[in-house]
C-alpha cells in the first residue's frame, strides 16, 4: 500500500462514515413514516416532501431567505468600507484583518449572549433609559427579526470583510490617481472605479455571508425568542418537540440542496479555500 | 473620505467589540440586575464554586482533548496526502463539511447514532459528542496545513531523499519538524472550535455529558446572570489567546 493512501485513509474514513453516511441517513428516513410516538417507521413515501410545500412551511422558507438576504446586504454596507479602509491603511494591515477575524473565533454563542445582555427586558440599554426616566416601558429590543438580524451581521461579518479586503488589497491605486486626474470626486471614483474592479470579492463575500445565515439555527433561536423563526429552527424542532425525524429529515436535506446550489455560485473562488 | 473610511472602521470595530467589553465590565458588577453598583469579584468566586459548572468544563475538556488530538493527526496527515497529489473527492467533501449548515450536521449525526445503536445496547454520551467533534473540526485542521505547505519548499524534501531517506523518514524527520508550528496552530484552532461548539453537541450529547456551553445556553436562556458574564469573560479571554498563539504559530516559519 502506498503512504499516500494510508495517509489519506483516516481523513477519507471520517468524512465517509461521520459525513456522507449520515446524511444517506437522513435521505432514508426522510422517505419513510413518523410512528405513532415518534420513530421512523414504512411505508416509504414522498409524503415529507409533498408536506414541505405547505404554505406554512413554504412561509419558513421565504423568512430565512429573507433575513439571509438583509443580513448580507447590511454585511456588505457594513464591510465594504471596513474592507477598504484596512485595504487602504499604510501600516498594520494585517493587525487590522486580524482584529476582525479575531472575536469570530471565540465563542459564537458568547458573542450572541452579549447581545442579549444588552437587548433584553432586564438588559443594559433598557435599565439605563428606565433610569434616566427617558421611557416608561422596557423597549422590545430582543426576541424579534431585528435582532436576528444584528445577531447575524454581528456573527458573520468577517465573511464579507476578508474576501472584500483580498481584492481591494490588489486593485492597482494607479487606477485612482487616473481617476482623480480626470477629475473625478472621491465619491466619483469610489462608484465608478473600485466597487466595479471588486466585484468578484463583493459576491463572494456576499455568498460567503449568505450561506450560513440561510442555515442558521443558534441565532434565531437565541435572537428570535425561541418561536420558528427560520429553516434551522424547523429542523431543531421536528427533532426534538415534535419528534417527526422523517419530516425534519426532509427539511434538512432541502436545506443542504439549497446551501450547495448557492455555493456553486461561487464556483472557482472555492478552490483557493482548501 | 479617509477621514470619513476612518471614522466608519473605527465604528464597525467598535460594534464588534464594545458588546464583548461591556459583558467583560459588568462581569465585576456587584449588583444582580445591569445597572452598575461597584466593583466585586463574586460573580467570578461564584463560577470556581459552582460544581455543576465544573463538571461541564471537565466534560468540555475532555472532548475537546480527544477530539482535537484525533482531528490533528488525521488532518495533518491528509493535508500532506492532498498536498504531495490532489485528491478532488476528499477536497470536495471536506468543503461539504465545512459548508453544511451545523443543524444539518447535527440531526444527521444524531440519526446515524441512533440507527447504530439499533444494534447494541449503546447510548448518547461523550464518545458520540467527541465523534461528532471530529467530523466538524477535520476540516479546520486540513485548512491550515495545507495553507502552510502551500509556502513550503519541496526541494528540502528532495534532499532528504537524495540522500538517502526513504518517503516515510522523509516526512517523519523533515516535514514533520518543519511544519510542526503549523499543526500546534492548527491544533489550536480546532480545540476552540470544538470548545466552543454548542448546536452539534446538544443533538447528540446524552444526559451525563452536558457540557460548558450547553450550560451558558440554558443560563442565557433564563435570563441575564452575572455569574454568566463571568464565566463568559473567561472564556472569551481564554479562547482568544488561544487564537492569538495558534495564529502566530500559523505565520512563524
Amino acid at each position: 500500500m502506498r503512504l499516500r493512501h494510508v495517509f489519506l485513509a483516516p481523513a477519507a474514513l471520517v468524512t465517509i462514515v461521520l459525513f456522507f453516511v449520515p446524511l444517506l441517513i437522513a435521505l432514508a428516513y426522510s422517505f419513510l413514516t413518523r410512528g405513532p410516538y415518534g420513530g421512523v417507521f414504512a411505508p416509504w413515501t414522498f409524503d415529507n416532501y409533498r408536506r414541505a410545500l405547505d404554505p406554512l412551511y413554504l412561509a419558513i422558507l421565504w423568512r430565512s431567505v429573507w433575513l439571509a438576504s438583509i443580513s448580507t446586504l447590511l454585511c456588505l454596507i457594513l464591510g465594504f468600507p471596513l474592507a477598504l479602509y484596512i485595504a487602504r491603511a499604510k501600516r498594520h494591515k494585517i493587525l487590522l484583518l486580524n482584529l476582525v477575524m479575531l472575536p469570530f473565533w471565540t465563542s459564537f454563542l458568547i458573542r450572541l449572549y452579549s447581545w442579549m445582555f444588552l437587548l433584553r427586558d432586564t438588559g443594559l440599554i433598557n435599565t439605563l433609559l428606565e433610569g434616566l426616566h427617558a421611557i416608561r416601558a422596557p423597549l422590545p429590543l430582543l426576541f424579534n427579526d431585528g435582532a436576528v438580524v444584528l445577531g447575524l451581521v454581528y456573527g458573520f461579518l468577517p465573511f464579507m470583510v476578508l474576501p472584500l479586503y483580498a481584492t481591494l488589497e490588489k486593485l492597482d491605486p494607479a487606477l485612482l490617481d487616473a481617476a482623480f486626474d480626470l477629475g473625478a470626486t472621491p465619491w466619483i471614483a469610489l462608484w465608478r472605479v473600485v466597487v466595479p474592479l471588486s466585484r468578484s470579492g463583493i459576491a463572494a463575500g456576499c455568498i460567503l455571508v449568505f450561506i450560513p445565515c440561510l442555515g442558521a439555527y443558534l441565532t434565531p433561536d437565541l435572537m428570535g425568542g425561541g418561536k420558528t423563526v427560520m429553516l434551522g429552527n424547523l429542523i431543531q424542532s421536528q427533532f426534538t418537540a415534535a419528534r417527526d425525524w422523517p419530516f425534519g429529515a426532509a427539511i434538512s436535506l432541502l436545506l443542504m440542496l439549497l446551501v450547495l446550489a448557492v455555493s456553486r455560485l461561487l464556483g472557482k473562488q472555492t478552490e483557493n479555500l482548501l | 473620505m479617509r477621514r470619513f473610511l476612518g471614522i466608519y472602521a473605527a465604528a464597525a470595530y467598535l460594534f464588534l467589540y464594545l458588546p464583548l467589553a461591556i459583558l467583560g465590565l459588568f462581569s465585576f458588577n456587584n449588583s444582580k440586575i445591569a445597572a452598575w453598583r461597584g466593583f466585586t469579584l463574586d460573580w467570578y468566586r461564584g463560577v470556581f464554586h459552582n460544581p455543576a459548572l465544573f463538571e461541564g468544563t471537565i466534560n468540555s475538556l475532555i472532548i475537546a482533548f480527544v477530539a482535537t488530538i484525533v482531528s490533528t493527526i488525521v488532518g495533518t496527515l491528509a493535508g500532506y496526502a492532498l498536498w504531495k497529489k490532489r485528491a478532488p473527492w476528499l477536497t470536495n467533501a471536506l468543503y461539504m463539511s465545512l459548508l453544511a449548515p451545523e443543524i444539518v450536521t447535527g440531526v444527521a449525526l444524531l440519526a446515524l447514532f441512533q440507527w447504530v445503536f439499533r444494534f447494541g445496547h449503546l447510548q448518547l454520551g461523550l464518545h458520540t459528542v467527541i465523534l461528532a467533534h471530529i467530523s466538524f473540526s477535520l476540516v479546520y485542521v486540513v485548512v491550515v496545513i495545507l495553507a502552510r505547505l502551500r509556502t513550503f519548499d519541496p526541494g528540502v524534501e528532495e534532499a532528504a531523499a537524495d540522500l538517502g531517506a526513504n518517503r516515510w523518514q522523509v516526512f517523519r524527520h523533515v516535514t514533520i519538524p518543519l511544519l510542526l508550528p503549523a499543526i500546534l496552530g492548527a491544533a489550536l484552532l480546532c480545540f476552540t472550535v470544538s470548545f466552543d461548539d454548542y448546536v452539534i453537541t446538544s443533538l447528540v450529547a446524552g444526559v451525563d455529558s452536558e457540557t460548558l456551553p450547553m450550560m451558558i445556553y440554558a443560563m442565557a436562556r433564563k435570563g441575564i446572570s452575572p455569574e454568566v458574564n463571568a464565566l463568559s469573560a473567561m472564556i472569551t479571554v481564554g479562547l482568544g489567546l488561544i487564537i492569538l498563539i495558534a495564529s502566530s504559530l500559523e505565520r512563524s516559519r
